[in-house]
Order: structure tokens, then C-alpha cells, then sequence
């Protein structure tokens, strides 16, 4: 936890004249494991694909390994949201994941022989080497989902980013693709948008608030208001399971 | 039925017939799955007014339909990529506005009555040797772009943006996607006619995703299909005196919907079996 790996300072952003980000200051550091958490359209997806590159900002600077996000958007490795996804797509499991071994620029696209390998040993990471030849039709959303972080994987990424991982997995699968990742984290950044904070709490290292504006919650403390932001109604927390509850409230709202 | 082979033309349709089904075999395959039929269908229409701007003013055919349709198809993959919710609308306007310049220019082409249904349906039957060598030419340079591409072509259709993480040059192998679509239209129009074009270019890969696992088998797939589809009509117009390219759309039509019937029945056997377990 000594230098950050993603930096943004002061950032604005809207789309089609409306704000969709306002101020925000972000750091994360490496080896963290961080839940982004706030209501739908507050702005994660969006922030995400700036930390990306994929959108520039409108005002503010945003610094990945100290430079700007195109440049370095090759160390990230990013597991988009499935719903994004055409699913009656006519391809394998294993061509799903060589995808991360694409090579940048023009040049012929094939895949040698050290490829599959490193596909496929990322295939057995994440218990889905089995179902290789499988067609992604015929997977669950769970296990959909770590072919998606096996893509990730071979992009032999510094900080792996996660977008709502678990909206269409069941329980048992959601846990699952938790321990996955703090394996995961023993050498990587993880950050993972996720509605399910009550699951990840005993994974994660710290909560990021997003809604328009970005609120930070140091050690893995969940608070009722994060649940609220989380779930978007009232809730209250019952103390089974989370003993370190202390419940703070943002400074300026 | 193999004395119909002795004609020169029969064996020119047969063989523009397959040289056509491998080209829309694999370019249809890209229009399905990145779900750009209407663009395909845009471009098709927007080529009628390359054609009259080709009559007008005495260009040859490919000089003056190819530079117009490239010019539109380039406007529209244009703003499919700026603004993605307003494209549709985009090219609708340049799908009409196509048709309806190709048709003016022809009324005031002098001394010339084009027949609009040759372009419209086609003229597999009236299709000159020199067509033919263009048609394989285009075919071998589709392949060559497929084959050294095919993997970022993948990736573009199946996820853009991770694509585009990987350094994938998704934006210029997109135009690049768009110009071999105009490319192959304006070749196969001349063949195949405008409305054959689509139907070949949507409902044999649409059968083939069905069953295909990877993009090459789908493109395999949907080339055999196109020329089942292409031979079988053929065939029946020959027997029965019909149209031959609104005979071939009319077999890929009853194809379309027998694949689909079966795809439900297939289903509904799957239900009652499940209820019966």
C-alpha cells in the first residue's frame, strides 16, 4: 500500500450537457481491494471507463502508473458487465479467452502455440478448463463470468477492474468468484462495482461511494449508509458478521 | 437436368451464383453479428444512386457506383460510431435519398430507359465472362483482409471495447468492415440485383449462427447455404420459366422460416421432455 496506481484529482465529467461526475478525487493504491458501491446512474460504469480510457474528462487529471490512462490501458484488465455482451455470439470458451493475447496495432492476427497455453492455464485459475471447448452459450452466468476474468487474466494485468461481476450469479457462484479474486489480490489491485457489499465485506479493503461525487471509506468498515447507497432503500444493519460497523457520515453533503 | 449445363450462360450464372455465395457467405456473417443489417440494406440502396450518376454522366459502372456507395457507406459507419442512437434514422435518410437520386438521374439520363427491376432482381442469367473475373478477384482480396484480420475482427464484433483496451485498431477496422460491405454489394448488385443482395447477405448466416460455434464455421455455414440456396433456385426457375433472382430469394425465404420452425418445434420437444422427466 505505498504508491498509488490510479490518481485522479478534481475530475468533472458530463454527458450530453448533463454532470454525471462532479470533484471528484480518487487514489487507489496498490495491492488494494477496493468496492465501488452507489446507485445506479451515479456515475461507476462511467468512471471506470475513465480510469480506462475509454472517455475522456472534461476537466481534472486522471494519472494511471503516473501517466494518462490510453497509454498504460494495456496493464488494466477489465471484466466488462455481461449484459453488454451478445450472447447467441458463435464462439468458444477458449476463443473468448485468447482475446486477451490480441496483439495492438496492424498486424496478422493469428495466435501461436504459448497463447492457448497461457489461455488455458487461465482457464484452470479460475476452474473452467473443462468447459474450453464449450460454446459461451452454454455456460452459466457464474461461470460466464470467470471466462470473462480469465480474459482478463492472460493480459497479465497490475490492476484488474470489475464491472457488477456478480449481478447475475447466484449465491454460491457470487462466493466463488469472491475468493477467486482475493487470491487474486495477492499480487493484484482489484477494484469491483458491486451492489452486493454484505457479500464482499470480508474481502474487500476499502468502499468507494459514487454518486455524481466520490466518498471514501478507508478500511472495510460498512456502514449503513454505504447499504443504503448499495440497495437504494432504508436498511439496518444487524451486527452478525460485521463487527467493525461504524457508521460516518460524508463531509459536505 | 445436366444438359441445361451445355448453355454458356447456365454455366456463367452457376458460377457467379457460387462466387457471390462465398462472398456473402463471409460478409454476411460479419453484418448478422454485429447486427448491421439495416446499414447493409442502406448501402444496397444508396448504390441505385451510384448507378445513376454512373449513366449520367458515361462512367463506367464500378467507377461511378463504387465511388458513390463507398462515399455513403463511409457517411454512415461514420455516424454509426459519433452518435449510435440517431444512426438508424441517418440511414434511412441515405437509403431513400439514394434510390431516389439514382431514379431522377436515370429520367434525365437522355435517350436511355434503364430497366430498373435488372438492377433491382438482377440478371444471373445475362452475366458476362469479364464480370465473372472481377467477382473472383474480389473474393480472393476478402479473403486475404478476413483471413490477416480475423481475429481482431473477432474480438471488435464480440467485445469492441475490450478490443480497443488490447490496442485493437477497432475504429479503422470498422470502416474497413463497411468498405468490403459496399464493395462486395456493388459487385454483387450488378449480378444478383439489390434485393438479392440482402436476402443472401442476412437469412443464410441468421440460419448458420444457429448452429455454428466459431465465425469461420458460421462463414462455412453460411456460404453452403447461400449456394444451396442460389442452385436450388436456379434450378426451379429453369423448370418452371420463373425470375431467376426472385426465384432464389423466394428458396432462401421458405429456408428462413422452415429453420425457424424447426428451431421451435426443437424447443417444444425439449419442454415436454423435461416436463415428462
Amino acid at each position: 500500500m505505498d504508491k498509488p496506481v490510479i490518481d485522479i484529482k478534481n475530475l468533472w465529467f458530463s454527458f450530453n450537457g448533463e454532470p454525471v461526475l462532479q470533484d471528484v478525487n480518487f487514489t487507489l493504491y496498490h495491492k488494494e481491494f477496493l468496492a465501488m458501491i452507489g446507485p445506479n446512474g451515479g456515475g461507476k460504469t462511467t468512471l471506470l471507463k475513465l480510469m480506462l480510457g475509454l472517455f475522456e474528462a472534461d476537466r481534472g487529471e486522471i494519472r494511471v502508473f503516473g501517466r494518462p490512462p490510453k497509454q498504460v490501458a494495456h496493464r488494466i484488465g477489465y471484466v466488462p458487465q455481461d449484459i453488454h455482451i451478445n450472447k447467441n455470439f458463435p464462439i468458444s470458451v477458449l476463443d473468448v479467452v485468447l482475446m486477451g493475447k490480441l496483439r495492438s496495432g496492424i498486424s496478422w492476427s493469428h495466435y501461436k502455440k504459448d497463447d492457448r497455453i497461457t489461455a488455458q492455464a487461465a482457464l484452470k485459475k479460475v476452474e473452467m478448463e473443462q468447459f474450453k471447448n464449450r460454446h459461451i452459450d452454454e455456460l452459466s452466468g457464474g461461470q460466464r463470468q470467470r471466462v470473462f476474468i480469465a480474459r482478463a487474466l492472460v493480459t497479465e494485468p497490475e490492476i484488474l477492474i470489475l464491472d457488477e461481476p456478480t449481478a447475475s450469479v447466484d449465491a454460491k457462484g457470487q462466493g466463488e468468484i469472491y475468493t477467486i479474486l482475493k487470491d487474486l489480490n495477492e499480487k493484484v489491485t482489484i477494484l469491483v462495482v458491486s451492489h452486493d457489499l454484505l457479500a464482499l465485506s470480508s474481502y474487500i479493503k476499502s468502499v468507494a461511494c459514487v454518486n455524481r461525487r466520490v466518498h471514501f471509506h478507508g478500511a472495510a468498515e460498512v456502514t449503513e449508509e454505504m447499504l443504503e447507497m448499495a440497495y437504494q432503500c432504508p436498511v439496518e444493519l444487524i451486527a452478525h458478521g460485521l463487527p467493525h460497523r461504524v457508521l460516518r457520515t460524508h463531509n459536505g453533503d | 437436368m445436366f444438359e441445361v449445363l451445355q448453355f454458356e450462360f447456365m454455366r456463367n450464372a452457376l458460377v457467379a451464383g457460387l462466387l457471390a455465395s462465398i462472398i456473402c457467405g463471409i460478409i454476411g456473417t460479419f453484418v448478422v453479428v454485429n447486427r448491421i443489417a439495416f446499414l447493409a440494406g442502406g448501402i444496397a440502396h444508396a448504390a441505385y444512386g451510384g448507378i445513376g450518376l454512373a449513366f449520367f454522366f458515361g462512367l463506367p459502372y464500378i467507377v461511378g457506383t463504387l465511388g458513390f456507395t463507398l462515399f455513403a457507406a463511409m457517411i454512415m459507419a461514420a455516424v454509426t460510431l459519433k452518435a449510435r442512437d440517431r444512426a438508424d434514422t441517418f440511414i434511412g435518410v441515405l437509403w431513400a435519398g439514394g434510390m431516389g437520386l439514382g431514379v431522377l438521374l436515370l429520367d434525365l439520363t437522355p435517350g436511355y430507359n434503364v430497366d430498373l427491376m435488372s438492377y433491382l432482381f438482377g440478371s444471373i442469367l445475362a452475366v458476362p465472362q469479364s464480370d465473372l473475373w472481377q467477382m473472383l478477384v474480389m473474393c480472393l482480396s476478402v479473403g486475404l483482409i478476413v483471413i490477416f484480420f480475423y481475429n481482431d475482427f473477432l474480438a471488435m464484433s464480440y467485445d469492441e471495447e475490450f478490443a480497443q483496451l488490447r490496442g485493437v485498431p477497432v475504429k479503422g477496422l470498422y470502416f474497413l468492415l463497411i468498405g468490403m460491405i459496399a464493395l462486395s454489394i456493388v459487385m454483387i448488385i450488378r449480378v444478383v440485383g439489390l434485393i438479392l443482395v440482402i436476402a443472401l447477405l442476412t437469412i443464410p448466416p441468421y440460419i448458420a449462427e444457429k448452429y455454428a460455434r466459431s465465425l469461420s464455421m458460421m462463414m462455412l455455414i453460411s456460404t453452403l447455404l447461400c449456394c444451396m440456396f442460389t442452385m436450388t433456385g436456379l434450378w426451379l426457375s429453369y423448370i418452371f420459366n420463373l425470375t431467376s433472382g426472385a426465384t432464389i430469394i423466394m428458396v432462401a425465404v421458405a429456408a428462413f422460416f422452415i429453420s425457424f420452425l424447426v428451431q421451435y418445434l426443437n424447443s417444444r420437444r425439449l419442454y415436454s421432455k423435461a416436463i415428462g422427466d
